[in-house]
């Protein structure tokens, strides 16, 4: 079977610097894949280029399909969905308008299915339905752009740094959620810092160093590696509790 | 002073400054969606107003070729930009909106111009009018540069605005016209008369707010609106395209500034190039809200009103200086409250 997502041989630039260069990886149907890696390796880069953000050299296909010529807007009615580092809400609107624009794409009738599956996955959210997003606190705000891009019914959600600067068992909460995609047929593909808990959850993995892919294979041998080890997990052996 | 004129004064300011608040939200509505501060938001009030006089005179006005001018230069847009890849169903959605939308609406101008319409014709024909003018300018002169910066499009926003009151004079001339009252006949209620006419603005103006208030608070539509102005890459994110967004905000804006341009015209005599000067007192509210504030945008222009019909009855010759000084005392305090606002990078 094809993978759903394929990106094969990418260079993205900013101006005359080449923040990605030559990287191909494959996301397939009912997986987690996470791309771990130092800050600046090009991880969120990456991220941006796939979803239509920043332009992209190379090739990538969703679901068979080139995305080369279509924008943010028609990957996300394809199936695509990415919750971005800085996580874009809108913040000066309430909870419920925020997921309800979430499914702007999707048939309304669904969307109200989708709400409660959305509320069902992250209680916290039906609590504040009424609070704007501005006022949430940083984890609930994860979240919410969680939940408004699970309301777009996506078949690949693509997470930039979900655990970045939250409480670690708000993080826990958070990968144990990845989880529940995966087993209801969400494909995800991770950006971490956070390598061990990411390596934990993930089926496949790909190292990235400098804009460039140096490791990839099954998540669990990724884990195991010395070197991926020393340079990603080495410092955090010590606080494994904390997740 | 007396009370009787202090009254009128008011009601006077009041009737403008409803207006001038209809103009000030479709301002605020157009930058904070599009970041363009619509210069020409004066000739969509006098096209509006002149389309509509011209009609009720049994005249042909000369916006309905204008609009399908415009139309055509959109299709050719729409067509450039997808010519990599052409779908058949946008062409045709495309040609559909761009050009046999006008042409139709052309061809009814010229049925009704000829024998003298009713007023509630000459209403819908001038607001559809100008709304596809409305529409297509923001496909020709402000989608193709919706990723530059604010001044960009400012400096986009000043072209179409002289581009389009060359274009007022050479369709309208240079005379001045009156349009007949959409509601006529009056009634006294103690000291004062209200002529159907301000009966009428004050209607509009307070169902188009409230209109606008269910629109953007209930609606999905709305509500990406308003998703498109907070956080434009969210909006992009959950598939809303800006360019639709854009649409709509044009639209609204040039169906407010006509609407409002058919309210003035039966009291005022307007020329080819009033419209300026009365979407430029919009601007003074709008910037009072700081281009963000709908309620503080509606409040200064009532007080923009006043103050203008108040400063006509004291110091005539100097209504205009007055009313644009408003804006140095509020420009100061705004930039004393609040820190510099760098422009938002996209």
């Amino acid at each position: 079977m094809s993978a759903l997502l394929s990106v094969t041989d990418a260079h993205v630039a900013y101006g005359k610097v080449e923040a990605v260069r030559s990287v191909s990886l494959e996301v397939g149907a009912n997986e987690i894949v996470t791309i771990v890696g130092a800050n600046g390796a090009g991880k969120t880069t990456l991220l941006s280029a796939i979803m239509g953000i920043l332009p992209l050299k190379g090739r990538v296909t969703f679901a068979g399909q080139d995305l080369a010529r279509l924008d943010i807007e028609d990957r996300v009615a394809m199936g695509l969905g990415l919750v971005p580092e800085h996580r874009e809400l809108f913040v000066t609107m309430n909870v419920e308008d925020n997921l309800e624009l979430g499914a702007f794409r999707i048939e309304r009738s669904k969307a109200k299915a989708s709400i409660e599956r959305v509320y069902a996955l992250f209680p916290r959210l039906k609590e504040r339905r009424k609070q704007l997003a501005g006022t949430l606190s940083g984890g609930e705000q994860q979240m919410l752009a969680m939940g408004r891009a699970l309301m777009g019914e996506p078949k690949l959600l693509m997470l930039d740094e979900p655990s970045l600067g939250l409480a670690p068992i708000i993080v826990a909460d958070i990968f144990r959620i990845v989880t529940e995609l995966r087993a209801s047929g969400v494909s995800v593909l991770l950006v971490e810092q956070n390598a061990q808990a990411a390596l934990k959850i993930a089926d496949q993995a790909y190292v990235m160093e400098l804009g460039e892919f140096v490791l990839n294979g099954k998540a669990s041998d990724i884990a195991a590696n010395e070197r991926v080890a020393a340079s990603y997990l080495g410092f955090q052996h010590e606080g494994e509790s904390a997740i | 002073m007396n009370t009787t004129i202090m009254l009128f004064l008011v009601q006077d300011g009041i009737t403008n400054g409803a207006i001038y608040a209809l103009l000030g939200l479709a301002l605020v509505l157009v930058f904070a969606v599009t970041r363009v501060i619509l210069i020409p938001q004066g000739e969509f009030v006098t096209y509006g107003a002149l389309t509509y006089a011209s009609l009720a005179a049994g005249q042909m006005p000369g916006t309905a070729k204008l609009a399908l001018a415009l139309g055509i230069g959109a299709f050719a847009f729409d067509l450039f930009v997808a010519r990599k890849a052409l779908h058949g169903r946008l062409i045709l959605r495309s040609l559909i909106t761009n050009i046999v939308l006008p042409a139709i609406v052309l061809a009814l101008t010229v049925y009704f111009a000829a024998q003298k319409p009713p007023v509630a014709v000459c209403i819908a024909l001038s607001l559809v009018i100008v709304a596809m003018i409305g529409l297509y300018l923001y496909r020709i002169a402000f989608q193709p540069l919706a990723h530059t910066s604010v001044l960009v499009l400012l400096i986009a926003s000043v072209g179409v605005h002289l581009a389009l009151q060359g274009l007022g004079l050479l369709f309208f001339g240079a005379e001045g016209q009156r349009g007949p009252a959409v509601l006529s006949g009056a009634f006294t209620a103690g000291a004062l008369r209200f002529t159907g006419q301000s009966l009428t603005v004050y209607g509009i103006t307070i169902a188009f707010i409230v209109g606008l208030w269910l629109f953007f608070g209930l609606t999905l539509y709305g509500k990406a609106l308003r998703a498109t102005a907070v956080n434009r890459l969210g909006a992009r994110l959950v598939g809303i395209r800006t360019t639709l967004s854009g649409q709509i905000a044009f639209l609204l804006a040039s169906v407010i500034g006509a609407l409002s341009g058919i309210m003035i015209v039966p009291i005022t005599t307007l020329y080819y190039d009033s419209g300026f000067l009365i979407g430029l007192k919009g601007f003074v509210a709008a910037i009072i809200g700081g281009l963000v504030s709908y309620p503080l945008t509606a409040v200064a222009a009532l007080v923009v009103g006043l103050v203008e019909a108040f400063s006509s009855f004291y110091a005539s010759n100097y209504k205009e200086v007055i009313v644009f000084m408003l804006l140095i005392p509020v420009l100061l305090l705004r930039s004393l409250a609040a820190p510099a606002v760098e422009e938002e990078k996209d």
